[in-house]
């Protein structure tokens, strides 16, 4: 281990990712170079040995392929049945996720782990089925071979020309066990020689190619490589989790920008590769021009497909609005401090490049310190590149034309009359008008067309020879030339200027839409209220029906919809409940439970998820359009933070109201202490007056005082109960000293005690007890009160206390019969007297009081017969933390 | 002390009046009631008692905003009340109350706490530099404090605890009033300053412990000097 760094602080992400492996099943994939190589074979061999040892271990699914020596290797485990679903007239068999759920299993098998599920399953890939096995707590063992691998897809592809479709997120081996099952390349084509080996359909075109010896040695080192990868990764973030100094690498950020050309997913997966080598962040950036206005749908699809890949890859993506391509890439590149930046180089023309420079020269020129790597855009062979859909203007309509060579024709006549008045020089500069108006308002080949026309009617009713398409003079060919060039500036000017409009517009549009989103949601208090508020802008967004679903109670309650709609199918809600449980969009469109009608988006505020909005559109397959999903998501940002803020002012109302409980409680309680103690103070006072006659009168008259007082001890005691039941004891703790305490306690019922020896046994050393000082006097007091009326009518109480090794006790002892066997826990229970105990007039409170107070103060209680005379004792312990030295202030 | 004190009792309860009333009457105070704050600031501009028996649950305002009325014209006020929560006495004596019962009262008590009062405004004229309790004898000009005549050594925090107590004997003095008078201010908080103190006072002033003593804890309250 290396020297410890002067911080070192654990990655909190480290961290994070090893709690979340916490509790999750083990996945182990036997990672293969080539189909034949054995892995299903290795796996059920290793599922085996695991079984052997006692583990409950099942079958998910495996593929024999009709191998005689795997499929005998297969029995002995237990299967669970795969489910049948029917596609399109075909019947596909597919692992029983629920079943494996619901066997729980310790360890299960589960081949091929790239696949792609039916149609209508939960979930589109197998791995989704695994992850959701691992989430459960079960452990999973796993096949795949390399070339399904997501970021090995294109080097794969690259040299060996086939191209699978079925491919795994890295982010799925990241947190496996990897282990390669390698077999020499010669023995492999030996094995495919003798018909041991299964080729999957993909393979089949170019089968000799695949399994040439060069290729398979190419996958193998591969296979090798990424499982290396893996460990290194592991590596990593265990030492980040543990902070072990000199084992962070240096803070490196990946910015890849994205555009609408074809090829954006090999940029991707080649930042994604460079990421994992420099164990760097990275993120995906499209950079929205005013060109985006004129993008078509398969622009935008490519778009979005482009950075949905790079966030299936790990990535981060944004989509950010800026004047000019270099101009946004350097603000980005800046704010998210990147280090390494990927771009692709387009196939422009040179012709391009000499008007508008080298975007990669002008890169790396005006972004220092961050290192640019230009990478060929290839076209991406699974998204077969279309042609930009020619954009809106450019090509023009035929109405268009029409008016714009009827401008001509007017023009034209207007510069007949002017001839037939004399005046001919300038006629050439009336053409201008119908080029100019066509060019800008109707694009580029409407002004081009016009301009040739304008030039040919100017040619052939005004340039001698007039009626004739010829020029003698070379100035005129001049004025057709300027015509031309007028035709092509002024439309490249409009269309710039119409484009910048409309993206101001539309961004302008977005933001009001947020600031007047943001504006309806301060003043909404309630959850109903909120939802309709976040379903209709919702929908007038998207142009989609809208629902949104908030738990109650532990379900997801549709709270409001637009169009109104309150029930779900089994799926959708399922659905639903998978998007509010994962923090993941599910639903049409995404890749969790793709058969629901609607797609499911979880609002998330803090990282807690409180709800989640439905959308059913129309087009539900095609993704939601890269400049609608920022807003779509600030939207429900917005919703999630006031569905917090409702819920906090309803906590709040709780609060108040359980305050103002208190405030009346404490009202009645001080208002029936008045009402009761005012009669009995006239009362006690009263008898106090009178003077009796000597004999039977001042008997009577003392009896009576005697009963006023223990009526008056009874209300004390009463309201102390109520105090005690009802949780609003007041504390203010401070030191007290046991013979201030036993003092003040003594003076108060001196009259009760008047009769009682009371010896004191205190030491003057004894630390100060930290109390409080009021509630403390209670619990003395009746303590007292019980020894003096349980106690013989003439023995002494004594009071005494002393240090224990865990704190202090303070004993009342009593003389007298003590208290009967057994029952001595009761003894602290509300109204338990002992029995017979009738005559001596005691409210059964007393002792309940001291407990309850003495508890609430952290003390203890205890009740016993005294060992050295007959008598009661009772006691309260101080623990040490109640025990405090007093410092001298002197 | 002067038998013709006037005192004004302040209560409610004509009952609790009847009963105050005739216990001070026989006392030799002359007395003069009052049932609502209003009647009882009438009585204190005409009557100019010497001392206010106050009740604080008043059916027209709360008897603590008339604490410092009262006070405020030189008049010793000892609050008589049902209220028994220890922040409620704190805050009557903090507003400048002499004292603090609470019912249901003993009679005798009562009249010890007015005497106390009363006292008070009568040495602060003619100053008693000698305080004489039992065979303690506390001399406040010279500083001594003998018992028996015999003199105890007093370190200069306990003689300044029991001397705060002797200027005001048989009256509570809060402890946030001796911490801040003996320790200074910034210290109302350090109760084991005080309690360390009383401890030494107790000890040397009456060797054999014994829970009856002339120093008088009042839980969470304060002090006082019992005569």
């Amino acid at each position: 281990m290396s020297a410890p760094d002067p911080d070192p602080r654990p990655d909190p992400e480290a961290l994070l990712r090893a709690a979340a492996q916490e509790g999750r099943g083990r996945l182990k994939v036997f990672l293969g170079a080539a189909p034949g190589v054995g892995k299903t074979y290795e796996m059920l061999k290793q599922g085996a040995a695991r079984r052997d040892a006692g583990v409950d271990v099942v079958i998910g699914v495996v593929e024999t392929h009709g191998r005689a020596d795997t499929a005998a290797l297969t029995r002995g485990f237990t299967v669970i049945p795969r489910m049948a679903a029917e596609y399109q007239g075909r019947t596909l068999e597919e692992m029983d996720l629920d079943a494996v759920l619901a066997r729980r299993p310790e360890l299960v098998l589960v081949d091929e782990l790239a696949h792609t599920n039916a149609p209508g399953s939960r979930h589109d890939k197998r791995y989704q089925d695994v992850e959701e096995l691992l989430a459960a707590g079960i452990d999973v063992f796993s096949t795949v071979n390399v070339q399904h691998i997501e970021s090995l897809n294109d080097v794969v592809a690259s040299f060996t020309k086939v191209r699978v479709r079925e491919t795994l997120p890295d982010r799925v081996l990241e947190a496996a066990d990897i282990e390669v099952v390698d077999i020499p390349p010669d023995e492999l084509v030996e094995r495919l020689r003798a018909g041991k080996v299964y080729v999957p359909h993909e393979a089949n075109r170019a089968l000799n190619h695949f399994f040439s010896k060069s290729n398979l040695s190419a996958l193998r080192e591969l296979a090798l490589r990424r499982a290396a990868q893996t460990v290194d990764a592991q590596m990593l973030d265990y030492l980040r989790a543990h902070a072990l100094a000199g084992t962070w690498a240096g803070s490196e950020r990946i910015v890849v920008a994205v555009s609408e050309l074809a090829g954006g997913a090999t940029l991707v997966r080649a930042a994604k590769r460079l990421a994992d080598a420099l164990g760097a962040p990275w993120t995906a950036v499209h950079i929205e021009t005013p060109r985006a206005i004129r993008f078509g749908d398969a622009e935008n699809a490519r778009i979005a497909a482009t950075l949905h890949l790079a966030s299936q890859l790990g990535g981060q993506v944004a989509s950010v609005a800026a004047e000019s391509v270099i101009e946004g890439l350097k603000r980005f590149s800046i704010e998210a401090r990147a280090t390494q930046l990927i771009v692709g180089k387009s196939a422009r023309t040179r012709w391009f490049e000499l008007r508008h420079g080298s975007v990669v020269d002008r890169l790396v020129r005006e972004t220092p310190g961050v290192a640019v790597h230009v990478l060929p855009m290839t076209k991406d062979e699974r998204s077969p590149g279309t042609r930009p859909a020619p954009a809106r203007g450019t090509r023009g309509k035929p109405r268009d034309y029409l008016v714009a060579l009827a401008l001509t024709a007017f023009v034209t006549a207007i510069g007949a009359g002017l001839l037939s008045a004399g005046n001919i020089t300038n006629v050439g500069l009336l053409y201008l008008l119908p080029v100019m108006v066509a060019a800008t308002r109707y694009g580029l080949r409407t002004g081009i067309v016009t301009g040739l026309a304008s030039s040919l009617a100017y040619n052939f009713f005004f340039i001698p020879p007039t009626h004739a398409f010829t020029i003698q003079d070379p100035q005129n060919i001049l004025t057709v030339l300027v015509l031309l060039g007028v035709a092509v500036v002024s439309s490249q000017l409009a269309a710039r200027v119409r484009d910048q409009a409309l993206l101001a517009q539309r961004s302008a549009a977005q933001n009001s839409s947020l600031a007047g989103f943001a504006r309806l949601l301060t003043g909404v208090s309630k959850r109903d209220e909120l939802g309709q508020l976040l379903c209709a802008e919702v929908g007038r967004l998207l142009g989609a029906s809208t629902m949104l679903l908030l738990p109650v109670r532990g379900e997801l309650e549709v709270v409001s919809a637009v169009p109104p709609e309150d029930s779900l199918a089994a799926i959708e809600q399922a659905a639903a409940r998978w998007a509010f449980d994962n923090n993941q969009p599910a639903g049409r469109g995404s890749e969790t439970l793709a058969a629901s009608e609607w797609l499911f988006h979880p609002l998330a505020a803090g990282g807690r998820v409180v709800g989640v909005m439905g959308l059913a559109r129309p087009d539900a397959t095609a993704a939601i359009r890269p400049d609608q999903l920022p807003l779509l998501l600030s939207l429900l940002d917005q919703a999630a933070l006031a569905l917090e803020r409702i819920e906090l002012e309803a906590e709040m109302a709780t609060v108040t109201q359980l305050k103002e409980r208190d405030r009346l409680r404490a009202a009645l309680l001080s208002s029936v202490s008045h009402d009761l103690r005012t009669p009995l103070t006239t009362i006690l006072g009263m008898l106090a007056e009178i003077q009796p006659v000597p004999g039977k009168q001042a008997e009577d008259l003392a009896a009576a005082r005697a009963e006023a007082e223990r009526l008056n001890r009874f209300v004390a005691n009463l309201l102390d109960m109520v105090r005690i039941e009802a949780g609003a004891l007041h504390q203010s703790l401070e030191p007290v000293d046991l013979v201030d305490a036993i003092g003040a306690a003594a003076h108060d019922l001196r009259r009760a005690l008047a009769g009682h020896r009371l010896d004191l046994d205190v030491s003057p050393d004894l630390p100060f007890v930290v109390v409080d000082p009021q509630l403390f006097h209670h619990c003395l007091i009746n303590l007292l009160e019980n020894a003096a009326k349980y106690g013989d009518a003439d023995g002494a109480i004594r009071i005494a206390a002393q240090r224990r090794h865990d704190g202090i006790v303070l004993h009342v002892m009593d003389e007298g019969p003590g208290l009967p066997p057994g029952g001595t826990t009761r003894l602290f229970e509300t109204f338990t007297r002992i029995e017979g105990s009738d005559r001596k007039g005691g409210t059964g409170l007393g002792l309940a009081i001291v407990k309850g107070f003495a508890e609430a103060m952290g003390l203890s209680v205890a009740a016993a017969n005294r060992a050295d005379r007959p008598g009661a004792c009772f006691s309260i312990c101080f623990p040490e933390d109640r025990i405090r030295k007093g410092r001298t202030g002197e | 002390m002067s038998a013709q004190a006037r005192l004004l009792i302040v209560d409610d309860e004509p009952a609790i009046r009847k009963l105050l009333g005739a216990a001070l009457v026989r006392a030799g105070y002359r007395v003069t009631e009052a049932g609502n704050a209003r009647e009882a600031l009438n009585a204190v501009q005409i009557d100019k008692p010497e001392a206010v028996l106050l009740d604080l649950g008043l059916p027209d305002r709360d008897g603590l905003e008339l604490v410092p009325l009262i006070k405020a014209a030189g008049i010793a006020v000892i609050v008589v009340s049902a209220r028994d929560a220890t922040e409620q006495k704190v805050t009557a004596l903090d507003l400048g109350a002499d004292d603090y019962v609470t019912k249901p009262f003993d009679t005798e008590e009562v009249l010890a706490r007015i005497r106390a009062a009363l006292r008070h405004r009568l040495s602060a004229s003619a100053d008693a530099p000698v305080v004489q309790i039992g065979e303690i004898e506390i001399d406040l000009d010279a500083r001594h404090v003998r018992r028996g005549g015999a003199e105890i050594h007093l370190t200069p925090k306990e003689y300044a605890f029991l001397a705060e107590l002797a200027r005001h004997p048989g009256r509570v003095i809060t402890h946030a009033y001796l911490l801040r008078t003996i320790w200074g201010p910034g210290h109302e908080n350090d109760v084991d300053y005080l309690r360390v103190a009383v401890r030494g006072v107790r000890r040397k002033l009456e060797p054999d412990a014994a829970p009856s003593s002339i120093i008088r804890n009042e839980p969470g309250v304060g002090y006082r000097l019992l005569v």
